[in-house]
């Protein structure tokens, strides 16, 4: 399947190991990935901030990219919602039918990593090779808003050597809202102190999330705290092998 | 502590239109820091909103069609509110017709000047009440208290909040802020009749206010309660209560005067099934409500002999008019959204700013008083837009979705007027993330700065705005390069 890689300004800025991952699992399941370089920014930040006129060329911009993949993939449930939630709405703003057209062709086949994955493709054992204690965060957007389900636990399970423990809590928000982190940030920071402190509880010694927004925020205070809790993309989790390790 | 020189902010001492009592109150991100800080209020919180929570997922768990329950009340709610005149005036042919007399109020002010008005009439100058978020939203006690009547609140938790002269802070539990030995102390000072030796056991101070009550209750001409629902068909009203206080204050006296949201009404007693089925399970997690009382109209002998309706807009009509944000008036106010909201659970009620807090507060107060004054434009920003409340709302009201539509509203409304940092900063963003030339160079320049602005491979300090949260947070260093730099490098020729 030729597979266009939605890599998410985010990750593309500053945490290229988890596009690099995506790259590698996919094409170690026998795919064509390419990353159109027309790419830029899903407009979510904006969009969700307020800022709608702005995120209107940006989906402009998303569908231009993408248009004509087979699948797109992103390592971003938040991304992936904004692009399938709330595109046809955006469009349907803005007035522009093209734009409405190109959405209804293009976000249907836009997913994010792990649905891809497990329901998508049906794979849940994509041959990686983790011996390590590692817990699971579900981030919001990608438990309400996509509703990808038990998708990344599924295929955590599937990894050779992984031991999954329970993080306490689990479905409660991290506290980081995008802006949310800077407008109301001692609230954030308050949500996000009982977040952290499940994950010591846990005992893991990675945290995994299937989005890197929430992992920036959560490891950001783990690392504040020396906690020694390492946090990781499951994509990234995925793309380990007995070779790579 | 509001920000100074916004523009609409009304000036000190000016009547709010919309909810007289909040007037100057701090816009949420003050009240909220403020608040948080206010670790004991935080493990009540916790406490609290955790029991609850836990409690109202089993309860739902029982009912296998919850969630056609839930789609049949808002297609309910929908269509009321799609045809909120025929009924509205259907609901007062049949009020009329069963001895009782409905007056429209426009706003806050005109329903408190007619209750103020009938209590009067009714040669009365105290009056009981049942617990009642559109009086709470109308100031109503202030109001009467300046027109020299008297309001007793009868249910517990909101008599704790007055005699405390206090604010409401959750919409089920307005005392939820206080512990069993701040009631105490309360009850002590405040209540004149309070039993010597009073201890902050809760069947004892249950037992102060219900002696404390019950002379009020015998002796009162005039009641004064809102409603969960109305019926068109038959003009009757419905009160869903916990304690029976609300029983007695609609029966006991001679007059009772009911003041209703014009959004609570219900075509016919066949859709107030649907809505008994969902409110106790989502508010207090019981199968059944313990006192659901009735009324229609007068009935001689039994009951009250005058029975006045007030049907309140106070801006629900302008809320109507929004195709996104009007599906907030679809709320029956049983508090869920509340009690799993991670931000409620942090900060409490007060720091919205109005007897709405949580969730459905930060949409459905800037809906119904506007976005002009700073509190209000701040609320629709109280959220991390995690969803749990959409999740659980038993009418389905996409809040996350109102939210991020009422940011819009508010970022457009400051558009043409003020200069704004932040709007720069947005408009200045947008144009490098939705050029891949720009955000190119970005990159290539925060990989450049990474040894200058990390101090051993980690960020602790960044200049604000950014620096709430490098506070408690390291912020991410910039990697050597992009991914779009590697892949251009090692797989450019490629695509
Ligand atoms: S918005 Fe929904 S969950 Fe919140 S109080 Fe209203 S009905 Fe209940």
């Amino acid at each position: 399947m030729r597979i266009g890689l939605f890599v998410t300004c985010l990750t593309d800025t500053l945490y290229p190991d988890t596009g690099r991952a995506v790259v590698a699992v996919l094409e170690r399941l026998g795919h064509q990935v390419d990353f159109p370089a027309a790419q830029a920014c899903c407009g979510q930040m904006h969009f969700n901030t307020g800022y709608r006129r702005e995120a209107v060329p940006m989906a402009r911009g998303f569908t231009a990219a993408f248009g004509g993949y087979e699948a797109v993939v992103t390592p971003s449930a938040s991304c992936a919602s904004m692009i399938r939630e709330y595109y046809p709405a955006l469009a349907s703003e803005a007035g522009d039918a093209g734009l409405a057209r190109a959405v209804a062709e293009v976000a249907p086949r836009t997913y994010e990593l792990s649905v891809f994955l497990a329901d998508v493709l049906g794979v849940t054992d994509v041959g990686a090779y983790f011996p390590h204690k590692v817990t699971y965060h579900p981030t919001c957007h990608g438990l309400r808003m996509l509703k990808v389900g038990d998708a990344p636990l599924r295929l955590l399970r599937a990894v050779r050597g992984l031991n999954l423990t329970d993080l306490p809590d689990a479905e409660a928000c991290c506290g980081f809202g995008g802006t949310f982190a800077v407008k109301n940030a001692e609230v954030s920071a308050a949500i996000c102190a009982d977040k952290v402190a499940a994950v010591r509880q846990s005992g893991a010694e990675v945290l995994c999330a299937a989005d890197n927004s929430c992992l920036m925020h959560i490891g950001g205070a783990l690392q504040r705290q020396r906690s020694g809790v390492a946090v990781m993309h499951l994509a990234e989790i995925l793309a380990r092998t007995e070779e790579t390790r | 502590m509001t920000a100074p020189g916004q523009p609409g902010q009304l000036a000190a001492g000016e009547p709010h239109p919309g909810m007289p009592t909040y007037l100057g109150m701090p816009s949420f991100p003050d009240a909220a820091r403020i608040a948080v800080a206010d670790s004991q209020l935080r493990a009540n919180l916790t406490h609290a909103t955790h029991t609850i929570r836990a409690k109202r997922a089993g309860a739902v768990a029982e009912l296998a069609d919850w969630e056609q329950l839930r789609q049949a009340a808002k297609a309910i709610k929908d269509h009321t509110l799609a045809h909120l005149d025929t009924y509205l005036l259907r609901l007062e042919e049949n009020v009329t017709r069963a001895g009782g007399q409905v007056h429209w109020a426009q706003d806050a002010g005109e329903a408190n000047a007619i209750v103020a008005g009938l209590v009067r009439a009714a040669g009365a100058d105290s009056v009981v009440k049942v617990k009642s978020m559109a009086t709470q939203e109308t100031g109503l006690n202030e109001a009467l208290a300046a027109d020299g009547i008297s309001a007793l609140e009868t249910d517990l938790a909101e008599l704790i909040v007055q005699l405390g002269h206090d604010r409401p802070s959750h919409i089920l539990v307005p005392a939820i802020h206080r512990n069993r030995a701040e009631i105490r102390e309360i009850f002590r000072t405040e209540m004149p009749d309070a039993p010597a030796g009073l201890t902050d056991d809760p069947p004892a101070l249950a037992a102060a206010a219900r002696s404390h009550l019950r002379q009020a209750f015998l002796s009162a001409q005039v009641g004064v309660s809102g409603a969960n629902f109305a019926i068109a068909e038959t003009g009757s009203l419905v009160v869903v209560e916990s304690e029976g206080n609300g029983r007695m204050c609609v029966t006991l006296p001679r007059t009772l005067i009911s003041v209703v949201g014009v959004e609570k009404i219900l075509p016919s007693w066949r859709d107030l099934e649907v809505f008994l089925a969902l409110l106790p399970r989502s508010s207090t997690a019981e199968r059944m409500n313990p006192y659901t009382s009735t009324w229609t109209g007068i009935t001689p002998g039994d009951g009250p002999e005058n029975f006045h309706l007030v049907l309140l807009d106070n801006g629900r009509t302008s809320a109507l008019a929004d195709p996104t944000g009007r599906q907030a008036l679809r709320c029956i106010r049983c508090s869920a959204c509340l009690n799993v909201c991670p931000v409620y659970e942090r900060v409490g009620g007060h720091a919205y700013g109005s007897p709405y807090p949580g969730p459905i507060g930060a949409i459905i107060s800037p809906q119904l008083r506007g976005i002009a004054d700073p509190v209000d434009a701040s609320l629709p920003f109280a959220s991390t837009l995690c969803g749990a409340c959409y999740e659980v709302c038993p009418v389905a009201i996409n809040i996350p979705e109102a939210l991020v539509h009422l940011r819009a509203k508010v970022v457009d409304a400051k558009r043409e007027k003020n200069f704004s940092p932040e709007r720069v900063a947005f408009t200045l963003s947008g144009r490098v993330l939705r050029s891949p030339r720009l955000l190119a160079a970005a990159q290539r320049a925060a990989s450049a700065s990474r040894r200058v602005v990390a101090r051993k491979g980690r960020i602790r300090l960044l200049p604000p705005p950014l620096s709430g949260w490098t506070e408690t947070r390291d912020a991410p260093v910039p990697p050597p390069e992009s991914f779009r730099a590697w892949w251009a490098r090692t797989r450019g020729n490629r695509s």
